[in-house]
C-alpha cells in the first residue's frame, strides 16, 4: 500500500521587542539568568499584566508579511497548566481572536510552487528555562518567561519532509525581512513542532497525528519527519494502529522518541483573561504597520532574474537571508559585475562564513570592499587565484582591493616582454620538459606553467604566460 | 479620646492648629486598637513601630502642602500588598508573605499623607462573607461580640465600626465591602469596576474585584475614594474618565431624584427587618423630594449562580500561582514536583478556598464550559442589561445591603447553598460592573442594618449625594457599639 504524508506545522518565534510583553523588563537572550525579571514576570500576588504595544505592532508586521488577515479587535486567553516554568499557572496566550486568521507561504520543491495555506498566528508570552542538575533538583531561570511570541500553525498543507523544509526556510526568511525577529533557532528564538500522519493514497480522511517535537534545527526537522514517516509506515503496514502521542526527536541516534500518549486533548481550561481589555485594531493602525513591511524575499528574488538577470538558484540563495541579500544589493550598487557578484558571495564567502561559523557582519568585509576586488579581476589587474588572497586580506582586515594589491605588490604581470624573459629562463632551466612535450607528453606544458608562476609568485598572467610558452617551445 | 468623637474636618482644624500632633493621634490610634481589638480582633498584624516614624515625618510636613486626609490613621485589608509588610490574605499560604511593592492604592494613601496602622482580617483570600475563613482569626461584630463581622472585609468594617481606624480599604467582589458595611453600621462603597485600580490587589475574581472605601460617614467614604480613585497604567482595567470632585456633590439636595426600587430585591429570602427598614428609608428620602417606584430587574434569579460560576472559575485561575514553587508555603514533606503541587496546596489553603478552586475548575473543563462558565457570562450579560434599562429611567436603584443582619459566629448554616444565598442583594452589582453603597438604615435586636444605594458607571457622585442627604437626615450613623464606652 502506499502512504500519503500529510504534515502540519507549529511555529514559534520570539519578537525582539525591548521588553517582555506582559512587563517592563528587558527583553533579550544572554543575560544572567533571572536578571531580566520584573514582579509580573514572578507571577507575585497582585501583579497585573500590561501589554507592550510594540508586541502587536511586530506581531502584525509579520501576519501581514504571510498574507494573514489581521483581526480588528483581539484580546488574550489564559491557558491553565503547572509547571515551574511557568510560574502564574497559566500562559497567556490568543485562543479565541488572535491577531491574524488565514494567511499561506508559497514554497517551491524539485521546481515546482505549491502554496501552504496557514490556519493562523497568533501572540503569547513564553515561559521561563528549566536546567534540570545531577543532584535531583531543577533550576529556573525566569529570564525568557513573557519573552514575546508569535505561534504560526500551518494548514496540514505539506507533504513531505523536503516541503517542510521549504516551508520553514522561507517562513524563516519572510519574517527574518520584517525584522521582527532573528529567528535563531539556535538561541531558540525559531521553534518549531511538527505533527505528521499518514494515509492511504486516495484516502480523504486524515490518519492519527502524532506530535514531534525537539527539533533544533531545520536538517533535524526534515530527518525527524522522515524517520517519523518510517516508523508509521512500518506500523501501518504491519496492521498496526498509530497512537496519538508526543514524541521528541533523538539527535544523538536520529530516531523519534515516545514522550508521552495524548489521551482526549489536553485540558488548559481557556479563560478569557480579565485583567487585559480587548485590543481594537483600527484601519489607520493597519496601514501604519503594512506601510513599514519592506520588499520580501519573493518580490526580491524576481528582481533578481528579471532586472539582474540572475539565475533563478541563484536569485534564491542570495534572498534566503536579508542581510546576505542587502550586502548583495550594496555591491551591485557599487559597482561590481551582479554575476560576478553573486558568484563571490554563494562561493567564497558563504564557505568563508561556514567554515568560520561567522555572519556576514561579524566579518571586515565591506560591498565596496568586494566590489572593488571583482573590478580588479574584470581588468585582468589580479588573476583569481591572486583574488583569493586578496579576498582573505578584505573578509579579515577590510579595506579596498586596490590597496592591498598596491601594498603586497600583487599585481597581476602582462607584459609580454617580462614574461617572455621568464619564459625563457624556464625552458633553460628544463631541457627535459621540452623533449617530454614533443614527444606528446602533454603533462609537461602543466610542470612548465607551475614553474613559470612559482618564480613569478602567482602574480604572472596564466593566458599570457601559456600563449608565450607555446610559442618559445616551438623555436626550441 | 480625640478620635472617636471628632469629624475628620474637625481633626484637620486641631492638627492645622497644632493642637494635636499627626503623632499624638497616631499613638492614641495604637492605644485604642490596643484596647478593642483583643475583643474585636479585626487587626492580622499593626506596624506601630513604622507608623509612628511616619507620623513624626509627617508633622514636619508644612500645613498648606496638607490635603483633608493628611496625618489620619487608615487600616488597609490585608490582601492589599505593602512593601516590607506581610500580606496573607488571611491564608496559610502567604502567612510569610513579605511583598517587595506596594499596590496601587497603598501609594496612593502614603501621597495623601495617611498613615497606614496595619493589615485587617479577611475571609481566606477574600472568599467568604463572615470572616471565619481566615486561617488566623474570627472577627467578632463589635456591635454584639457574639456574631460575625459579615466578610470578607470584616476586619476592615470592624475596625471602623469599633472606633480604631476612621477609615479603611477593603475590597469587593460580590458583596465584601457592603455586607460587612451593613452587619457593622458602617458606610461602605464598592466603586464601578475600573474606578479604582486594582493593582496590588490579590486576586480573587479579576472581572468582578474592586477596592473601596469603609467609613463612619458619607463624606469621609467620598474624601477617601478621592484619594484612590483613578486611572493606573498599571491597571489595563482601570478607567481614564476623570475623577470628579466628589465633595462638591454633598449638597444635602436631592429633590427630583428619580429611585428605582426593583422588587426582586423585596421578595423572598429577605427579612421582614430589612424590608421595613428599606421601606422607612424611602419615606425619608421622599421626604426630602427624591421619587420612588417600583421597578423589575428581570434576570436577577441568574445573577447568584452566575456570580459563583464566573467568580470560581476565575479564582481557580488567580489561585493556581499559589503552587509552592516560587513563593509561598511548601510543604516539607513534598519529594517530588508533583508532591509540591499537591501537598502544598493542600496543607495551606482552607476548605472554602479548596470548595472554590474544585467548582471554578469544573466550570472551566472541557465538556463544562459551556454548559456553566459560557452560560453564566451570557447571564452575566443580561444582568447588567437589566441595570442599563432601569437607569436610562432612575438615577439610582435601592435595596437593602443584605438580607439580614449579622449571623451568630459558628451560627451560619452549613448548607454552601443556603450560606451563598447571603449575597443575593448584593452579587448582581458586581456582575454589572456598576457602583453600590451601603449606609446604616435601621436596627433589628441590636444589629445594624444597611440600605444599598446603587448607581450608574462611574456615577459614584449621585450615590454619594443621595447617601449623604439621608445620613444627615437621620442620626442612625450617630449611634456607637457599647465597645466604645468600655474602659
Amino acid at each position: 500500500m502506499n502512504f500519503e504524508t500529510i504534515i502540519g506545522l507549529e511555529v514559534h518565534v520570539e519578537l525582539k521587542t525591548n521588553t517582555k510583553i506582559f512587563s517592563s523588563a528587558p527583553s533579550h537572550f544572554g543575560a544572567e539568568p533571572n536578571k531580566n525579571i520584573h514582579v509580573t514576570d514572578l507571577a507575585y500576588p497582585g501583579v497585573m499584566p500590561v501589554l507592550n504595544k510594540s508586541v502587536v505592532d511586530f506581531g502584525m508586521k509579520a501576519a501581514m508579511a504571510l498574507n494573514c488577515d489581521i483581526a480588528d479587535v483581539m484580546h488574550f486567553d489564559r491557558k491553565h497548566y503547572f509547571y515551574p516554568d511557568n510560574p502564574k499557572a497559566y500562559q497567556i496566550s490568543q485562543e479565541d481572536r488572535p491577531i491574524g486568521v488565514g494567511g499561506w507561504v508559497e514554497i517551491e520543491v524539485d521546481g515546482k510552487k505549491k502554496k501552504i495555506r496557514l490556519n493562523r498566528i497568533h501572540l503569547e508570552e513564553d515561559a521561563g528555562k528549566l536546567t534540570h542538575t545531577e543532584h535531583g533538583y531543577s533550576l529556573v531561570d525566569l529570564n525568557r518567561q513573557g519573552t514575546p511570541l508569535i505561534e504560526i500553525v500551518s494548514e496540514a498543507d505539506i507533504r513531505s519532509a523536503d516541503e517542510a523544509y521549504a516551508f520553514l526556510e522561507k517562513l524563516k526568511a519572510i519574517i527574518e525581512y520584517t525584522g521582527v525577529s532573528d529567528c535563531r533557532m539556535e538561541e531558540g528564538s525559531l521553534r518549531c513542532d511538527a505533527n505528521i500522519s499518514l494515509r492511504p493514497v486516495g484516502q480523504k480522511e486524515f490518519g492519527t497525528k502524532t506530535e514531534l517535537k525537539n527539533l533544533n534545527s531545520f536538517n533535524f526537522v526534515r530527518r525527524g519527519i522522515i524517520k517519523e514517516v518510517e516508523r508509521q509506515e512500518k506500523i501501518l503496514l504491519s496492521g498496526g494502529v498509530i497512537e496519538q502521542e508526543t514524541r521528541r526527536y533523538d539527535e544523538s541516534t536520529g530516531d523519534t522518541v515516545l514522550m508521552r500518549i495524548k489521551g482526549s486533548a489536553d485540558d488548559y481550561r481557556f479563560i478569557n483573561d480579565p485583567d487585559l481589555p480587548e485590543i481594537h485594531i483600527d484601519e489607520d493602525w493597519k496601514a501604519r504597520i503594512r506601510a513599514e513591511i519592506p520588499e520580501l524575499p519573493d518580490a526580491r528574488k524576481d528582481r533578481y532574474m528579471n532586472e539582474l538577470g540572475l539565475p533563478a538558484y541563484d536569485a534564491m540563495v542570495l534572498t534566503l537571508t536579508k542581510e546576505m541579500s542587502d550586502f548583495y544589493e550594496a555591491t551591485v550598487e557599487a559597482g561590481a559585475d551582479p554575476k560576478l557578484a553573486s558568484n563571490w558571495l554563494m562561493g567564497e564567502v558563504s564557505a568563508y562564513l561556514n567554515a568560520e561559523q561567522k555572519e556576514l557582519a561579524e566579518t571586515k568585509l565591506t560591498p565596496e570592499g568586494l566590489t572593488s576586488m571583482i573590478k580588479l579581476i574584470e581588468d585582468g589587474t589580479i588573476s583569481s587565484k591572486i583574488a583569493k588572497k586578496v579576498f582573505k586580506e578584505l573578509i579579515e582586515k577590510g579595506g579596498i582591493a586596490d590597496d592591498i594589491v598596491k601594498a603586497k605588490g600583487l599585481v597581476q604581470i602582462s607584459d609580454e616582454g617580462t614574461l617572455r624573459k621568464m619564459v625563457a629562463e624556464t625552458l633553460e632551466a628544463n631541457p627535459q620538459s621540452i623533449v617530454d612535450y614533443k614527444d606528446g607528453k602533454g603533462r609537461a606544458l602543466g610542470f612548465l606553467v607551475g614553474q613559470i608562476m612559482k618564480a613569478s609568485k602567482g602574480q604572472a598572467n596564466p593566458q599570457l604566460v601559456n600563449k608565450i610558452l607555446l610559442e618559445e617551445i616551438e623555436k626550441h | 479620646m480625640t478620635l472617636l468623637n471628632k469629624t475628620t474636618a474637625e481633626l484637620q482644624s486641631l492638627l492645622h492648629n497644632k493642637e494635636i500632633t499627626i503623632k499624638e493621634l497616631t499613638e492614641e490610634t495604637f492605644a485604642r486598637v490596643a484596647k478593642t481589638d483583643d475583643k474585636v480582633q479585626a487587626f492580622i498584624s499593626t506596624n506601630e513601630e513604622k507608623a509612628l516614624e511616619r507620623a513624626e515625618q509627617l508633622d514636619n510636613e508644612p500645613v498648606e502642602n496638607r490635603g483633608p486626609l493628611f496625618g489620619l490613621p487608615v487600616g488597609i485589608k490585608d490582601n492589599i500588598v505593602t512593601k516590607g509588610i506581610t500580606t496573607t490574605s488571611a491564608s496559610r499560604m502567604l502567612e510569610d508573605f513579605i511583598p517587595v511593592y506596594d499596590a496601587t492604592v497603598v501609594e496612593k494613601l502614603n501621597q495623601a499623607g495617611m498613615v497606614s496602622i496595619g493589615k485587617l482580617n479577611l475571609d481566606e483570600f477574600a472568599m467568604g462573607s463572615t470572616t471565619e475563613t481566615s486561617a488566623f482569626k474570627t472577627t467578632c461584630n463589635p456591635w454584639n461580640l457574639d456574631h460575625v463581622p459579615g466578610g470578607s472585609s470584616g476586619g476592615s468594617a470592624a475596625a471602623v465600626a469599633a472606633g480604631e481606624v476612621p477609615f479603611a480599604l477593603g475590597t469587593d467582589t460580590g458583596g465584601s465591602i457592603r455586607q460587612p458595611a451593613a452587619f457593622c453600621g458602617v458606610v461602605g462603597m464598592k466603586p464601578t469596576y475600573g474606578r479604582v485600580s486594582r493593582y496590588g490587589l490579590i486576586a480573587l475574581a479579576s472581572s468582578l474585584d474592586q477596592i473601596g472605601p469603609i467609613t463612619r460617614t458619607v463624606e469621609d467614604n467620598a474624601l477617601l475614594l478621592q484619594a484612590i480613585a483613578g486611572h493606573d497604567e498599571k491597571d489595563s482595567s482601570s478607567s481614564s474618565k476623570e475623577v470628579p470632585n466628589y465633595i462638591e456633590h454633598l449638597t444635602g439636595d436631592i429633590r427630583g431624584i428619580k429611585i428605582g426600587v426593583p422588587k426582586e430585591y423585596m421578595g423572598v429570602g429577605v427579612g421582614e427587618d430589612a424590608k421595613n427598614a428599606v421601606l422607612e428609608a424611602l419615606k425619608v428620602l421622599e421626604s426630602l423630594g427624591a421619587e420612588w417606584e417600583e421597578v423589575s430587574l428581570p434576570h436577577t434569579t441568574y445573577a447568584l449562580p452566575a456570580y459563583y460560576y464566573i467568580s470560581s472559575a476565575e479564582a481557580s485561575s488567580n489561585l493556581s500561582r499559589y503552587d509552592g514553587v516560587h513563593f509561598g508555603y511548601r510543604s516539607e514533606d513534598a519529594k517530588s514536583l508533583d508532591e509540591i503541587y499537591r501537598k502544598s496546596r493542600a496543607e495551606s489553603f482552607g476548605r472554602d478556598v479548596k470548595r472554590r478552586i474544585l467548582l471554578g475548575t469544573y466550570a472551566l473543563s472541557a465538556g463544562h464550559y459551556e454548559e456553566y462558565y459560557k452560560k453564566a457570562q451570557k447571564a452575566r450579560m443580561l444582568v447588567a442589561q437589566d441595570f442599563a434599562n432601569v437607569f436610562s429611567k432612575y438615577d439610582v436603584i435601592i435595596s437593602s445591603a443584605a438580607p439580614t443582619t449579622a449571623y451568630k459566629i459558628d451560627g451560619e448554616p452549613d448548607d454552601i447553598v443556603t450560606k451563598y444565598m447571603g449575597d443575593i442583594l448584593t452579587t448582581p452589582i458586581n456582575l454589572a460592573g456598576v457602583p453600590a453603597i451601603s449606609v446604616p438604615c435601621g436596627f433589628s435586636n441590636g444589629l445594624p442594618l444597611g440600605l444599598q444605594i446603587i448607581g450608574n458607571h462611574f456615577d459614584e457622585a449621585t450615590i454619594y449625594k443621595v447617601a449623604h442627604a439621608y445620613e444627615q437626615a437621620t442620626d442612625f450613623h450617630k449611634r456607637t457599639p457599647a465597645i466604645w464606652e468600655e474602659k
